[in-house]
C-alpha cells in the first residue's frame, strides 16, 4: 500500500522498461530505451511521430511478445514476459487506443462488459451487467443509461466509455494514447480532470499526447522520446517545465517559434460566400449552417474558430461539392463571378479544394502508393486522351515530395506506412497539383508532431504567398492565433465574430462564444 | 501471361523489386509448376497440341467473364448472378436464332444488349440504391435462372446455325496451305505477338531508364523477355500443331490485352482502383464513384452476355443447365489470382492465371480419371490455399 508520507519522487516504481530495443528488419525503431514510471504518477509520453512512443507501447501491452525484443520489463517489481495482450491486461495494464475500439450499434453495457460479462452458467446476468455499468459510468462521470447505444454517444463520452471498460478490469496502470485529439475544449478538460482524480485515487497513467499544454497540465513527469531513444525525463514538480522546453528536446532543434512569421500580401476579394444555410442530411428540420456569408482576399488566410459541433466541416464540406448535408442554399463567387460547386468535380473546377480534417477515412487511399495518391484528384493532369503517362505521373509526385518534404524512401511507398506529418504532406500534395486559387484546410495539423506541424505553417504560408486565399478551421486556437491574418468564430451554425490575427488571444475568441452561449 | 502495360507500370528496384513483384510472378510460377506436374503425372497428354487447345476452348468464357469481375471485386462488390445470365442469354440465343430465325448479326447484338441492361438493372440497384452487390446478385442470380427455364420450357433448343457455331468451334482462315500439319498463318501470329509483347518492354523500359526511373535488374528483365517470348511461341507451336487459332482464342486475347490496358493505363481504371481503395476518399477527390460502380456492372452483364453465347456456340445447343456455377468459377479465379476481397487491389494478368490455373487443374485431373467429388474438394482446397499465401505474403 501507499506510504502516505512519501512524496512523488520517493514513490516506488510501478513499471520499468530497461534497456528495451525493438527492430522491424533493418529499421530500428527503439534502441535502449529506458523508462520508468511510479506508482501513483500521471507520467507523459512525448516525442514526434515515429519517435517510437507506440512501439514502447506495444512492446509493454505485449501486443510485440516477450523475445521479439530485446532488454527486460518489470512490473509490479517482478520481471514480466508478455505473450500477448491477454498477459498485460491479467496484471492490470490496460491500453485505450486513439482510435477507439466500441462497437457502434451495442449499448454501453455490453460494450464494457464485452469479453467478461458477469454471468450465471454461462448466461449473461443482465442486473448484475447493469448495476456494475451505472456504477463505472459514476466513476467517470457519465449520467447515461448503461443501454444507451454507442452510436449516439459524441466522441467525447465515448472516450469515457472506454475509461469505464478500463475500469471495469481492475485496471493498475492505465495507457492513454492521444485522449484528447477528438475531443473538444470542454470534453478535454473533463478528461484531465478524470485522469487527476484517478491519481488521488492510486491509479497511474501514462499518457501519450501532443497537446503540450495538457500535459504540463496534468503530468507529474515527462518522459521525451526521439528517434528511438530516451531523450530524457522532466519532473514537473521540480520547478515549472516550460513548453518550449519539451519542444526542443523532442525536436533536438530551436524552432525559433512555433508558427513561422510571414508578411502578407492582401489582395482583391477573391472567395465569397453569400447566405449559406444547410440542413443536417438526415434530420431535416436540423440547420446546421444558418445563413452565413463570408469573404476572403487573396494571400489571405482567414481562421475559422468554433467549439466541436460548430458547424464548421459542415459549412466547408458543404460548399465544396455539397459533400454534406441537404436543402443546401446560397451563392459562391469566385474571383467576382458565381462558381458551380454543385459536385466534387466542378468545385475542383472552379479552383476550390478541401483537405478533410479526417486524412486516413476521407483523405487518402491508404493501400496505394503516394504517387497515386498524389496524381488522384487532377488524373488530366498526367495524362493525355484518358490514358496515363506513369512517367509524368512519377515526376510530378517526386517533384511534390521534394517540395513538401515528404520523408519516404521514394513515391512508390505505400501511404498507410507513413507518419501523420507525412500522410497530411501527401494529401496536401494531391489539393496543390489540382491547382487551386482558394483552399480549405480542415484541421490540417490533428495528430501530428511539432516539427511536422511547423513545416504545415510554412506550406501554408507559401501558399497565401503564391496568392491564394487560404482557410483555416482548427479546434486548436493558438494555431489559428499563430498563423491567420483574420479570424471567425462560428457557433451554432453562425458566425457571431471576427478578430484581425494581431488582436487575436484565446480570451477574446471564447469570449465571442460565450457571449452568445450565454444569450 | 504478362501483358505488356503491366511492365509499364511496376517501375522497382533492388529487393524492394523482388518483394513488390513475388505476388505476380508467384502466381505465374504456380501455373507453371502446376502445368508440369501434370504433364508428368499425365505421361505427356497434358501438353498434346489436341488437349492444350480443349484447355484454351474450355476455359474461354471463365476468361471472358473473369474479366469483368476483377473490375467488380476491384470495386469492392460481387456478382453472383454471371452465371445464370450466361445461360439466360444462351437461351435467348436459342429463342432469337433457332426458334425466330432471327439474322445473326442482329441476334448477337440483341443477346449483348440484354446482357449490358441486366447487368444495368443489378448495377442500378447495387450504386444508385446502396443495397449490398451480394444480396442484388443472389437475387440476380434466382430471377434469371428462373427466366431462362421459363424461356427454354427445360428442354434444349439446338442446333445454331453452322456461321454461330464457328464462334466457339471455328479456327483461324489459313491463308497459306498447310500440308506438312502446322498451320503456318496461326504460328506466324504467334510469334508476332509475342515479340510485339517483348518489344513493347523493351521500349517501356528505355522509356524508364531515359527518364532515370528506378526499374528492374537489366539481367533480370533479359531473362524475362526470353521466357515470355518462349513461352508464347511454345503455346503458339502446340495450337498451331493441332488446328491453328481457335476464333475463340483470339476474342479472348484481344479482350485481355483490352482490358489490362484499361485497368493499367486509363484514368476510368485507376478511379475503379480508388473506389475499391477508399470509395469516401474518391468521391472526395472528384471521382464520381456511383457512376463507376455501375458502369462496372453493366460491363459484367456485357462479358456475361459474351461468355454464354461462346458456351452456347460451343454445346451447340441452349439447355436449362448451361450456366450453373459458372460464377463460382469465376469468383476462384479473380480470388486465386490475388484479388482482394477487401477491394482496391487485384490485376487482369492475375485472373487470368487464376481461370487457366483451375482449367489447367480441372483438365489434369479428368485425364487422370479423377472423379468429380474429388475434383471439386482439390479445387476448394487450392482456392483457400492460394489466398492463404497471398495474405501471409502482405502480412510480412
Amino acid at each position: 500500500m501507499l506510504d502516505p508520507v512519501l512524496s512523488a519522487a520517493e514513490k516506488p516504481p510501478i513499471l520499468e522498461m530497461r534497456g528495451i530495443s525493438k527492430s522491424f528488419g533493418a529499421v530500428k525503431a527503439l534502441s535502449d530505451v529506458s523508462f520508468t514510471v511510479r506508482e501513483g504518477e500521471i507520467h507523459a509520453l512525448v516525442g514526434e511521430n515515429g519517435a517510437g512512443k507506440s512501439t514502447l507501447m506495444k512492446v509493454l501491452s505485449g501486443v510485440y511478445p516477450h523475445g521479439s525484443y530485446e532488454g527486460s520489463i518489470l512490473f509490479g517489481g517482478e520481471e514480466r514476459q508478455f505473450r500477448d495482450i491477454n498477459d498485460s491486461e491479467k496484471l492490470g495494464i490496460i491500453i485505450i487506443h486513439q482510435e477507439l475500439a466500441l462497437i457502434p450499434l451495442m449499448s454501453i453495457a455490453e460494450n464494457i462488459f464485452l469479453a467478461n460479462a458477469p454471468s450465471r452458467f454461462g448466461v449473461i446476468d443482465r442486473d448484475t451487467r447493469y448495476l456494475r455499468t451505472k456504477e463505472l459510468l459514476a466513476k467517470v462521470g457519465l449520467t447515461e443509461a448503461p443501454e444507451t447505444l454507442i452510436t449516439n454517444l459524441g466522441v467525447g463520452k465515448q472516450q469515457l466509455v472506454e475509461i469505464a471498460k478500463a475500469l471495469s478490469k481492475d485496471v493498475r496502470l492505465l495507457i492513454l494514447d492521444e485522449p484528447t485529439a477528438s475531443l473538444n475544449e470542454t470534453d478535454s478538460a473533463a478528461l484531465l480532470e478524470l485522469l487527476k482524480e484517478f491519481r488521488r485515487n492510486g491509479i497511474t497513467s501514462i499518457m501519450i499526447s501532443h497537446k503540450l499544454n495538457e500535459i504540463t497540465e496534468v503530468a507529474d513527469r515527462i518522459t521525451v522520446l526521439r528517434d528511438g531513444r530516451t531523450v530524457g525525463t522532466l519532473d514537473c514538480h521540480e520547478g515549472a517545465v516550460d513548453e518550449d522546453e519539451i519542444v526542443r528536446r523532442m525536436v533536438d532543434r530551436d524552432l525559433e517559434s512555433r508558427y513561422p512569421a510571414r508578411t502578407p500580401k492582401i489582395g482583391d476579394v477573391i472567395f465569397e460566400v453569400e447566405n449559406w444555410s444547410v440542413y443536417h442530411p438526415q434530420h431535416s428540420h436540423r440547420q446546421m449552417v444558418k445563413n452565413v456569408s463570408m469573404q476572403v482576399r487573396a494571400g489571405e488566410v482567414v481562421g475559422i474558430s468554433g467549439l466541436m459541433g460548430a458547424g464548421r466541416t459542415e459549412f466547408a464540406m458543404s460548399v465544396f461539392g455539397r459533400t454534406y448535408g441537404r436543402d443546401i442554399t446560397g451563392t459562391v463567387k469566385i474571383h467576382g463571378k458565381e462558381a458551380d460547386t454543385s459536385n466534387v468535380h466542378r468545385a475542383i473546377k472552379a479552383g476550390l479544394a478541401y483537405v478533410t480534417e479526417d486524412r486516413k477515412q476521407l483523405g487518402l487511399i491508404l493501400a496505394e502508393d503516394i504517387r497515386k495518391n498524389v496524381s488522384l484528384a487532377h488524373l488530366g493532369g498526367v495524362s493525355s486522351s484518358g490514358v496515363i503517362d506513369d512517367i509524368r505521373e512519377m515526376k510530378v509526385a517526386q517533384e511534390f515530395r521534394t517540395r513538401m518534404r515528404i520523408r519516404s524512401h521514394n513515391v512508390y511507398q505505400e501511404t498507410g506506412k507513413l507518419s501523420g506529418g507525412n500522410q497530411q504532406k501527401v494529401v496536401l500534395s494531391k489539393w496543390l497539383f489540382t491547382g487551386p486559387d482558394i483552399l480549405i484546410l480542415d484541421e490540417p495539423t490533428r495528430g501530428i508532431d511539432v516539427g511536422a506541424k511547423y513545416e504545415i505553417y510554412s506550406i501554408i504560408n507559401e501558399l497565401a504567398d503564391a496568392g491564394k486565399a487560404v482557410v483555416v478551421i482548427s479546434s486548436e486556437m493558438p494555431e489559428l492565433i499563430g498563423t491567420c491574418d483574420r479570424i471567425m468564430v462560428m457557433h451554432e451554425g453562425e458566425f457571431v465574430g471576427e478578430v484581425a490575427g494581431e488582436e487575436a488571444t484565446q480570451e477574446n475568441i471564447m469570449r465571442a462564444i460565450m457571449r452568445r452561449k450565454g444569450r | 501471361m504478362s501483358t505488356p502495360q503491366e511492365a509499364a507500370v511496376a517501375p522497382k528496384a533492388g529487393t524492394g523489386f523482388w518483394k513488390d513483384n513475388l505476388r505476380d510472378y508467384g502466381m505465374l510460377i504456380s501455373l507453371v509448376v502446376i502445368v508440369i506436374f501434370f504433364q508428368f503425372a499425365t505421361g505427356g497428354i497434358l501438353l498434346k497440341p489436341l488437349n492444350v487447345t480443349n484447355i484454351v476452348l474450355q476455359n474461354a468464357y471463365i476468361v471472358i467473364m473473369a474479366l469483368g469481375m476483377l473490375m467488380i471485386i476491384v470495386t469492392g462488390h460481387i456478382d453472383l448472378s454471371v452465371g445464370s445470365v450466361a445461360g439466360f442469354i444462351g437461351g435467348l440465343a436459342g429463342l432469337l436464332m433457332v426458334r425466330w430465325g432471327i439474322n445473326l448479326p442482329l441476334a448477337i447484338l440483341t443477346c449483348l444488349v440484354v446482357g449490358g441492361i441486366i447487368g444495368g438493372i443489378q448495377g442500378y440497384f447495387v450504386a444508385y440504391f446502396k443495397i449490398p452487390s451480394f444480396i442484388v446478385t443472389l437475387a440476380g442470380m434466382l430471377v434469371f435462372r428462373g427466366f431462362m427455364i421459363a424461356i427454354l420450357g427445360s428442354q434444349a433448343i439446338g442446333p445454331f446455325p453452322p456461321i454461330f457455331q464457328k464462334l466457339s468451334s471455328g479456327y483461324l482462315v489459313e491463308l497459306i496451305s498447310s500440308d506438312g500439319g502446322i498451320y503456318v498463318t496461326s504460328f506466324i501470329i504467334g510469334l508476332i505477338v509475342a515479340a510485339l509483347m517483348v518489344w513493347q518492354n523493351f521500349r517501356s523500359r528505355a522509356r524508364r531508364v531515359l527518364h532515370d526511373v528506378e526499374s528492374e535488374p537489366m539481367a533480370f528483365f533479359v531473362a524475362k523477355n526470353v521466357l515470355v517470348f518462349a513461352a508464347i511461341a511454345f503455346v503458339a507451336y502446340l495450337i498451331s500443331s493441332h488446328r491453328g487459332l481457335p476464333n475463340v482464342m483470339i476474342i479472348m486475347a484481344v479482350l485481355i490485352v483490352a482490358y489490362g490496358f484499361f485497368t493499367n493505363r486509363t484514368i476510368l481504371g485507376r478511379q475503379i482502383y480508388a473506389v475499391g481503395g477508399n470509395a469516401r476518399a474518391a468521391e472526395l477527390s472528384g471521382i464520381k464513384t456511383t457512376r463507376l460502380v455501375f458502369w462496372t456492372f453493366v460491363n459484367m452483364g456485357v462479358l456475361a452476355a459474351l461468355a454464354g453465347l461462346v458456351v452456347a456456340a460451343r454445346l451447340n445447343s441452349a439447355t436449362p443447365k448451361a450456366g450453373t456455377g459458372f460464377e463460382l468459377d469465376v469468383i476462384a479465379a479473380c480470388f486465386i489470382g490475388g484479388a482482394s476481397a477487401y477491394g482496391g487491389v487485384g490485376k487482369v494478368t492475375g485472373a487470368v492465371i487464376g481461370a487457366f490455373l483451375m482449367g489447367v487443374m480441372n483438365n489434369g485431373m479428368s485425364i487422370l480419371g479423377i472423379g468429380i467429388d474429388y475434383q471439386q474438394v482439390i479445387k476448394g482446397l487450392v482456392l483457400l490455399g492460394a489466398v492463404c499465401v497471398d495474405v501471409y505474403n502482405q502480412r510480412r
